[in-house]
């Protein structure tokens, strides 16, 4: 049977994410269960979270995560890396068994840097420098795959259902300030662990529900640019469109969203002249940029997390505020299994993005009060 | 010398039909209708008919009908009665064979062999008579970013583009080689349709300088009727180096149909030929190319985007990597298939690529070398309904040209005579008698109609794809299968074969 990346499966889905904008950290039970109230939208095939703040003491280190296949690939991996970086802490990420979760492949993490010397030959950016490290191991070493390069968080993933796939990376013993979920439902079986979601790219983490109809387009539109799109999801080809507006072309993260997801030529036209031209410009330039069909997303970095709908919202996505938190899921009833009351909770409008900023430098560390078994 | 040409079509008049009242004698051009005065009946030389049906259009009493002549000819697979045929005209007269529009032979016409997408359950359509659907499309060079600095501002001068309502123009058809009430009806529908039509290599006539801004501007090897006026009331000024009908041909109106008006626009004097070399005797190379390219930026103050025509020929993906290269805003490629007002019939029907191959090996070649996002691609040659069209701009086209088609919806018949000036249509004739029969209002409305539909047509294609915007279709190859292609074919479309 082909994997995914030799072969495209649509799917449906459910997202979930939690935020605390002040930079405490919260237990990663209130997000599994967010996610486990809509077991419904997953079908066992694909569940995943992402963290954040959860590596305080390696908050120098891009912690990455892999699978292996095999012993060999893990080998053939290794010396990659020890060619490529400093290695400062390595070891098997914890697990524990759970009945559901079966062919489970290797999975290590590694805590590093990159080596002083190598990344001053490569004439690039720290960050780029891992970017290529990672799509090298990803394009090149059979059997191997990161599915997670950023700094102080890590993405966890796999075949099943999101509460067992939680259970079984014992996420409940984790702490972050930001947490996203995501459960998956494949409209067919690849039994992959890396085609889960979610999927990242450095601190970047995206959980994605949809089908993107320009898949093709927006891809090709990235090639060009030297991407290179291995696993054929929707959700890699949303990372690598982030990736370029924001961390390549450096644009304001509410500018990339209207990219991504602009407003209609027959709205332009009624802007104020300033506002007017520059969407008009931002629609001719990255014309090809624009994702159509239906989505919600979740996008997460270690200053924050945005939410974002399709233009004509053909996916349902509900945020709430309390306090500090900010909650966002593909369903209310998500919410308010952790927040029964919050003070505000509204359905964004398609195109208009959620944007939840980290209020402070300092990320990681305080605990929320936990007031009995809500999150506020 | 006797003939041994039988006539191609017979002329069925109904007797008892037919009143004699001679209207089919002054309707057909070609001569064919005849009072004979001794009888006082009407009589017909089919020798000269072309099968143009406008007798059979006009007759009052539709008397009249066109068949094809079946006279048999023993079978031969190899010497057709086509084959025969051309023989018997080249030994009575000696020259090269012509032919007027596009080559229409049995060649494999892909687009009749690609099927389009839509979304199931998945994915759920969208309704274009509810939602919105976008068809709004720019053409130009685009930069490959923007910056903004910290107080929200764009801090990128776009160059400069063209703004379509929806990504259909009118390609190139000259002054001269159809008559101005055609011309007239292009450019007003163009105006009412927000999109562009192209003058063509013969200059601007005074009287349309109202549409200007709806007009591309051609610059040809013949530079006819090229002036700083011209070119700065355009939009766009379009270098013509080749055409899909005749890839490595000049171009040839003869003096007969240079006119007072013809003359005045190309600015040659009245009853000579107007003769465009097979090159630009200034581009021998790309480099040149480059050098005419940045002349008219000059001319025209850096304030219109430059597109570049050519043939689609064999290496038309590095030729297209070199024009983007030399700087043009926007790549036509017109297809083996293209039209033309006269073209020798064995370049027409044996030079050139289709155009479904072309505008996909280019646009891959381009992505592959990462400038495929700077330019435009105009794809031209044969665009005959909206689901060509959406098939085109799927392969990796920004827009298309569309100029038989048009043709077709102004009244012509495809008789394929254009080059010998007596169309009975009024389009491809300079006599004013004929071009009267084509009142520029009601043409440009039937433009506005056939437009319209074919819109309404590719909103209804991308709604079903769950597409809101045409930017999302451009490549998107995923949306399109191959039917009865072998492999290489459908490597070079970029497309899967339908079931995978």
């Amino acid at each position: 049977m082909q994997i995914e990346g030799e072969v495209r499966i649509p799917s449906g889905c459910a997202i979930s994410g939690i935020m605390n904008k002040k930079g405490k950290a919260v237990p990663g039970e209130y997000i599994i269960r967010s996610i486990s109230l809509m077991h419904e939208r997953s079908n066992g095939l694909g569940g995943g979270f992402a963290a954040y703040g959860i590596y305080p003491e390696y908050r120098d280190y891009y912690a990455l995560h892999l699978f292996f296949d095999s012993i060999a690939s893990k080998k053939d991996t290794e010396h990659f890396i020890n060619r490529h970086f400093d290695v400062s802490d390595a070891g098997k990420i914890p697990t524990r068994k759970v009945p559901s979760i079966k062919n489970a492949p290797l999975i290590w993490r590694y805590f590093v840097k990159p080596k002083a010397a190598r990344l001053d030959q490569s004439e690039l950016d720290e960050e780029e420098y891992v970017v290529q490290c990672v799509m090298s191991v990803n394009k090149k070493i059979k059997g191997a795959y990161v599915f997670s390069s950023g700094k102080n968080m890590g993405t966890f993933k796999g075949v099943g259902y999101p509460e067992d796939i939680g259970d079984f990376y014992r996420l409940d013993e984790y702490r972050g300030y930001i947490w996203t979920a995501h459960g998956r439902f494949p409209t067919n079986t690849p039994g992959w662990w890396g085609g889960a979601h979610p999927f990242s790219l450095l601190d970047c983490s995206i959980v994605h529900n949809g089908e993107l109809s320009s898949y093709q387009t927006n891809r090709r539109y990235l090639e060009e640019l030297g991407y290179s799109c291995t696993l054929q999801t929707d959700t890699e080809v949303i990372t690598y469109l982030l990736d370029l507006l924001l961390r390549k072309h450096r644009l304001p993260l509410d500018i990339a969203c209207s990219i991504i997801a602009p407003p209609f030529f027959k709205d332009i036209e009624r802007m104020g002249s300033n506002e007017s031209a520059l969407y008009k410009t931002l629609r001719i330039i990255y014309g090809k940029g624009l994702m159509n069909g239906p989505f919600s997303i979740i996008a997460a970095w270690n200053n924050g997390i945005m939410a974002l709908n399709d233009r004509i919202k053909l996916r349902s996505l509900v945020a709430a505020t309390k306090d500090d938190m900010l909650f966002i899921a593909s369903e209310e009833a998500a919410i308010r299994t952790v927040c029964p009351q919050p003070e505000h909770i509204w359905a964004p409008r398609g195109s208009e993005p959620v944007i939840g900023r980290l209020e402070t430098g300092e990320t990681g560390f305080g605990t929320v009060d936990v007031k009995e078994d809500k999150a506020c | 010398m006797l003939s041994f040409l039988q006539p191609e079509f017979l002329i069925q008049r109904d007797k008892d039909r037919c009143n004699s009242c001679g209207l089919c004698v002054k309707q057909c051009s070609f001569e064919v209708h005849q009072h004979d005065k001794v009888k006082g009946t009407v009589l017909s030389d089919e020798t000269k008919c072309i099968c143009c049906h406008r007798c059979v259009t006009m007759c009052p009493t539709r008397a009249l009908s066109v068949r094809k002549n079946t006279l048999a000819f023993r079978r031969n697979s190899n010497w057709t009665v086509k084959a025969v045929r051309e023989i018997y005209k080249q030994a009575e007269t000696g020259g090269i064979l012509l032919s007027g529009m596009g080559n229409p032979e049995d060649y494999p016409i892909y687009w009749d062999r690609i099927v389009i997408n839509a979304s199931q359950v998945t994915n759920p359509p969208i309704d274009p008579l509810r939602e919105p659907m976008e068809l709004k499309t720019f053409l130009g060079r685009k930069p490959e970013r923007v910056d903004i600095d910290a107080n929200g501002n764009l801090q990128v001068k776009l160059p400069p583009q063209l703004e379509l309502e929806a990504p259909i123009l009118f390609s190139a058809m000259s002054f001269g080689s159809i008559s101005f009430n055609a011309c007239k009806a292009l450019a007003m529908a163009a105006a009412q349709l927000g999109i562009y039509y192209n003058a063509g290599e013969g200059g601007l006539h005074k009287d349309l300088y109202n549409y200007s801004r709806n007009t591309i501007a051609q610059v040809a090897s013949g530079r006819f009727g090229i002036n700083i006026e011209y070119l700065n009331a355009c939009s766009a000024v379009e270098i013509k180096m080749g055409q899909g009908a005749k890839p490595g041909i000049g171009g040839h109106l003869p003096g007969e149909k240079v006119n007072e008006e013809i003359s005045k626009t190309r600015m040659i004097p009245v009853g000579s030929d107007a003769l465009s070399p097979a090159p630009h005797h200034d581009i021998y190379s790309i480099e040149d190319l480059k050098q005419l390219i940045y002349l008219l930026r000059e001319t025209t103050g850096y304030a219109k985007p430059i597109a570049v025509k050519v043939a689609a020929v064999n290496n038309i993906s590095s030729i297209a990597s070199g024009i983007v290269r030399a700087g043009a805003d926007i790549i036509v490629i017109d297809g083996f298939r293209g039209g033309t007002g006269a073209a020798p019939t064995r370049i027409r029907d044996n030079v050139g690529i289709p155009i479904e191959m072309a505008v996909a090996s280019v646009d891959t070649r381009l992505k592959n070398e990462g400038i495929r996002s700077q330019v435009s691609i105009i794809a031209s040659g044969s665009m005959r309904n909206s689901a060509d069209i959406i098939k085109a701009i799927a392969l990796g086209a920004d827009a298309v040209y569309i100029a038989t088609g048009a043709l077709i919806a102004l009244g012509c018949h495809v008789c394929q005579k254009c080059y010998t000036g007596k169309c009975s249509w009024g389009i491809a004739t300079q006599n004013p008698d004929l071009v009267k029969r084509l009142n520029p209002d009601i043409g440009s409305k039937r433009l506005i109609n056939l437009i319209t539909a074919w819109i309404n047509e590719i909103k209804e294609f991308l709604g079903g794809m769950g597409i809101n915007s045409i930017d999302s279709l451009r490549g998107n190859r995923d949306m399109l299968r191959g039917i009865g292609l072998n492999q290489k074919e459908l490597d070079i479309l970029g497309i899967k074969t339908a079931g995978e």
